[in-house]
């Protein structure tokens, strides 16, 4: 019944908060907060996309980094071989991103929770071994980027890749909204809650976790691809970070995963967090907030923020949205 | 016994055996079960009846043997398929899918296995809940349902796969005799609109006035199989499963 009109407003919201990143790029001349908030955004796109696989369906992938770092350096070595440019730099890290998803999932999917996790970590720790000895992207030792220059309307390459991380969060929103009102979401919600029980009520489980896997792993690998321009800089030990996989976890848990915007609010608030304490105390002190709020959520909201707000929320309950 | 039927069995069973290791939990069973049919599955426990079940829905796969539905080999199908066909069950322990509501645990069935039109699956929902009494529990969370209340869940979601052949797994276990009779009638009442129903079944008046057929399993092997009466009557089956 009202399934439209949410719609619209979902859409209606996503305007209106494009274009508020748009003005704020021409209007704010301090570069800072665009450098700040890009992270931010960053962690969005990848608390989303990590939350399609991760919460619909319950599968705990450790390897955001693994996914994560494959963007970067497909970024990379297309940008040095090619120049391409950033949108194709980013189209191409989803493709390589979904393929390395479908891949892994094929290999992974058929083991179950603690299992699954242990084969995504060391999924991140082979990919990573083999760019280090990649001579052509830089190996071990890192490589400079270039930027190059700025496309109108921008006024700085800073203010540019925010604009882009924003749509990249709305394509992830969009996307992680789609499947969560479609039939894979109600399948892999089914799934979620009881493997086998989905199977013979008709749910052709593999398939829509291949599915989620490889959607989350374009994703995830799309908002990690302009992280070399941004950065002007690659090396296989940050592109790899295990804090990718913990802060993406970290964040969807806290902020929900029965609804999409769960790991968004998770998002924002650690991620401004974080950006905070840098600022005032010390990076050191981001892990450790992470982890208190992540012990404090889990002991006293397992269901995250969302299922603070409300109680027994349900990913169907009444009107979808 | 039905020689005037002219069709294939729905169901046929051949030569299935499943082991675990150095146990055989099936050891070549063979049995065909007709269109419509009432057929009870008695044995004591660990007798293999849940493990044929899950050979028959999917979930385990035999190593010798076959299973025949409508007509086609479905032994190497996955479960999903099988549901598709038209083979649903409950289960022995409730498994609801627990974030859900109790529609919604109906819906997932007519979404993926019964294809029909969107805008109708609701109502077909809200039909097998009522019919199952539990309409005035549609909204209401999986994990609030009382015991009853989920063993008529989990038929109802079975129900809502819109099965040719319905198997039932002990879906009376720990009821009161008041709520056995309530389900029992149930199933008894859908085995009268063509549906076939394989019942899985530990108290006796229950399969007694339930099956057409009886079929028993000792140690993974058939050890009787006929009418109710005279299945009761088996010495083999007294031993066995009445521990006398």
């Amino acid at each position: 019944m009202n399934k439209r009109s949410h719609s619209i407003a979902f859409w209606a919201a996503v305007a209106v908060f494009l274009v508020a990143v748009l003005s704020m790029t021409q209007i704010v001349r301090n570069e800072y907060p665009f450098f700040a908030g890009y992270v931010i955004l960053q962690f969005i796109a990848l608390a989303v996309a990590w939350s399609i696989l991760g919460g619909y369906a319950g599968y705990v992938n450790f390897g955001t980094n693994a996914f994560f770092g494959v963007g970067v350096y497909t970024a990379v070595a297309l940008f040095k071989a090619t120049g391409a440019p950033l949108v194709v730099q980013i189209a191409a890290a989803a493709v390589v991103g979904m393929t390395l998803g479908f891949g892994v999932g094929l290999l992974t999917l058929r083991m179950r929770g603690i299992f699954f996790s242990i084969a995504t970590i060391a999924l991140a720790i082979i990919i990573e071994t083999f760019v280090m000895n990649w001579r052509f992207v830089g190996g071990a030792a890192g490589i400079q980027i270039q930027r190059p220059p700025v496309m109108a309307p921008f006024d700085s390459y800073v203010k540019m890749l925010f604009f882009v991380q924003a749509v990249l969060v709305v394509i992830a929103i969009a996307i992680a909204r789609y499947v969560q009102n479609s039939r894979i979401g109600r399948g892999l919600q089914a799934l979620r809650d009881d493997e086998l029980a989905a199977e013979c009520t008709g749910v052709p489980t593999l398939k829509l976790k291949l599915i989620a896997c490889m959607i989350s792993g374009a994703l995830i690998s799309a908002a990690g691809a302009p992280a070399a321009m941004y950065l002007q800089y690659a090396d296989p030990s940050s592109a790899f970070n295990l804090s990718y996989s913990v802060s993406a976890l970290a964040m969807a848990l806290i902020g929900g995963t029965a609804h999409w915007i769960g790991p968004v609010l998770g998002a924002i608030l650690l991620g401004s967090t974080q950006q905070l304490l840098a600022v005032t105390i010390s990076s050191e002190v981001n892990v450790l907030v992470l982890g208190i709020m992540l012990v404090l959520f889990v002991v006293g909201a397992p269901k995250g923020i969302i299922g603070l707000l409300r109680p027994r929320y349900r990913l169907r309950a009444g009107g979808k949205q | 016994m039905n020689t005037a039927a002219a069709d294939a069995p729905l169901l046929q069973v051949g030569t299935l055996t499943r082991t675990f290791g150095g146990f055989t939990a099936l050891d070549n069973i063979s049995v065909d079960i007709r269109k419509g049919e009432r057929f009870g599955l008695i044995g004591p426990n660990g007798s293999g009846k849940t493990t044929l079940i899950n050979c028959i829905s999917g979930a385990l796969k035999p190593q010798v043997g076959s299973v025949v539905f409508c007509g086609e080999d479905i032994t190497q199908l996955p479960p999903h398929l099988r549901a598709r066909r038209g083979i649903a069950r409950s289960f022995q322990i409730p498994r609801p899918f627990r974030s859900m509501t109790v529609l919604e645990n109906l819906m997932v069935g007519l979404d993926f296995a019964a294809a029909g039109p969107a805008a109708a699956e609701e109502e077909i929902a809200m039909s097998i809940l009522t019919r199952m009494g539990l309409a005035s529990k549609a909204g209401a969370a999986s994990d609030t349902l009382s015991q009853v209340e989920l063993r008529k869940m989990e038929l109802a979601r079975a129900m809502a796969v819109r099965p040719k052949l319905l198997i039932s797994d002990e879906a009376m276990a720990g009821l009161s005799s008041s709520e056995v009779d309530e389900v029992l009638d149930l199933l008894i009442s859908l085995g009268e609109e063509d549906i076939t129903i394989i019942m899985i079944e530990h108290i006796m008046q229950a399969v007694m006035r339930f099956s057409e057929r009886v079929m028993c399993l000792d140690a993974g092997k058939i050890i009787a199989l006929g009418a109710p009466g005279e299945v009761m009557a088996n010495k083999r089956v007294q031993e066995a499963y009445l521990g006398t």
